[in-house]
């Protein structure tokens, strides 16, 4: 079983930045009448989200919320000495987008900067990696930026993905801090679903080429090319109900965490369908399971801290914490972990 | 065959059997296939994929499929 504890390090704040212009859902032109409108947004639970401007990609939104965070924690940038960088959304196939970001936030040279390419899980996962690094002790701060601007690879004519999804970036800063109880994770992995969440074309294995560009109509209200995203919902749906109760679970089960004595639980904001039968399943009470979905939608990587900003700043900000996360999707991939938050700093939201 | 019936807000119970080609219903939208799926693993603990759901075409097979994994 893949469980792994760190220790001696801890998470000081985040922070979430997202585009200023707002999509409302009953205004989507592809639902055919107000009532297909309703059904989607009681449905899903998303009524609006953001959209980045064509000028806009992910590494602008986490450079904002990092810039807010670092002020706010009121850090020396000459103190940073890792930089990781979470999305399926990237500048450039080459080269790595947080190479572009120690140069653009003015870090030092002398700095560990990495790429991870996973989505909804994805946030969990640097996590990992991130604390993982500093836990030795050598680097003392370090900063996650995980987003998606998941809106520019949906196709407006796909009504399974462009209402649903949304953009945002997010900075999480850790620091080495050596009598932190720190994180415990789980994690899981199930490539055989690797065609559940896809943009066929683009890559090395269906390098682009013109038909890429041609628009296949695969069931009512969803047309879409090679290279937009391809969502099967049902397949996507059977694996969440089933896997994040189980994670979520196997990770209480491990480490003795008694999950009654949990404050919050932050799940991947995948839909709120989906995510009530997970609370369900877990037997969890509403008012620990909070939501961005309303406002925000699915913003992919970026769900769990944008969830903490959005929904728990107060909290976060004035009480000690004990959390537990969940992140589930495209991979297949998956991982939960255990924090406890003391004297946190949550910025305020960023618009760009 | 209740419990699949009961995911069904607008059709009549007394319409379900186990011939019944669920697609040919007319409320029948991708949220039934959801609810069908949720129901599933909640009363007989059987993860059905959007593969099993594609190729039922009556209650029947999708019973069969569950039967098969309980």
């Amino acid at each position: 079983m893949a469980f792994l504890e760190i220790q001696n390090v801890k998470l000081s704040g985040l922070s979430a930045c997202v585009p200023k212009t707002i999509l409302e859902n009953k205004d989507y032109p592809g639902f055919t009448s107000s009532e297909e409108a309703e059904k989607f947004m009681t449905t899903t639970g998303v009524y609006r989200k953001r959209i980045s401007a064509a000028d806009t990609c992910t590494s602008d939104l986490c450079l904002h919320a990092a810039e807010k965070l670092i002020a706010d924690l009121k850090w020396d940038k000459k103190d940073i000495d890792c930089l990781i960088f979470v999305s399926q959304t990237h500048d450039y196939i080459l080269p790595a987008t947080s190479c572009l970001l120690q140069n653009r936030l003015g870090l030092k040279e002398e700095i560990f900067a990495l790429d991870i390419s996973l989505g909804c899980s994805g946030w969990v996962y640097g996590l990992q990696v991130l604390a993982s690094l500093l836990s030795h002790g050598h680097f003392k701060k370090g900063l996650l930026l995980v987003g998606d601007t998941i809106l520019k690879s949906c196709s407006i004519e796909d009504k399974s993905t462009y209402p649903l999804f949304g953009d945002a970036g997010t900075a999480s800063a850790l620091e080495f801090s050596p009598n932190s109880v720190g994180f415990k994770f789980h994690n899981s992995t199930d490539g055989e679903g690797f065609e559940a969440i896809i943009i066929p074309d683009g890559g090395y294995r269906n390098e682009v080429s013109p038909l890429s560009f041609e628009m296949v109509k695969m069931e009512s209200g969803i047309k879409i090319n090679k290279l937009h995203i391809l969502l099967d919902g049902m397949n996507v749906f059977s694996f969440g109900i089933s896997k994040a109760p189980e994670s979520v679970n196997n990770l209480s089960q491990h480490f003795s965490i008694d999950l009654q004595g949990i404050n919050f639980f932050v799940f991947h904001q995948a839909n709120l369908f989906m995510n009530e039968k997970i609370r369900k399943k877990l037997r969890l009470p509403e008012e620990k399971v909070p939501y961005s979905l309303k406002n925000y939608g699915n913003t992919s990587s970026a769900t769990i801290p944008l969830t903490m900003v959005t929904e728990l700043k107060k909290q976060l900000e004035t009480t000690h914490n004990k959390i537990i996360a969940c992140g589930f999707g495209v991979g297949l991939s998956w991982g939960s972990v255990y924090f406890e938050t003391e004297k946190f700093i949550c910025s305020e939201i960023v618009e760009i | 065959m209740q419990n699949f019936a009961e995911q069904f807000d607008e059709t009549d119970p007394a319409v379900f059997s186990i011939e019944t080609e669920f697609r040919s219903i007319d409320e029948w939208s991708s949220m039934h296939a959801l609810s069908v799926i949720a129901m599933v693993d909640e009363v007989y603990g059987v993860k059905l994929t959007g593969d099993d759901i594609r190729k039922s075409a009556t209650l029947e097979d999708l019973y069969n499929i569950v039967k098969s994994r309980l």
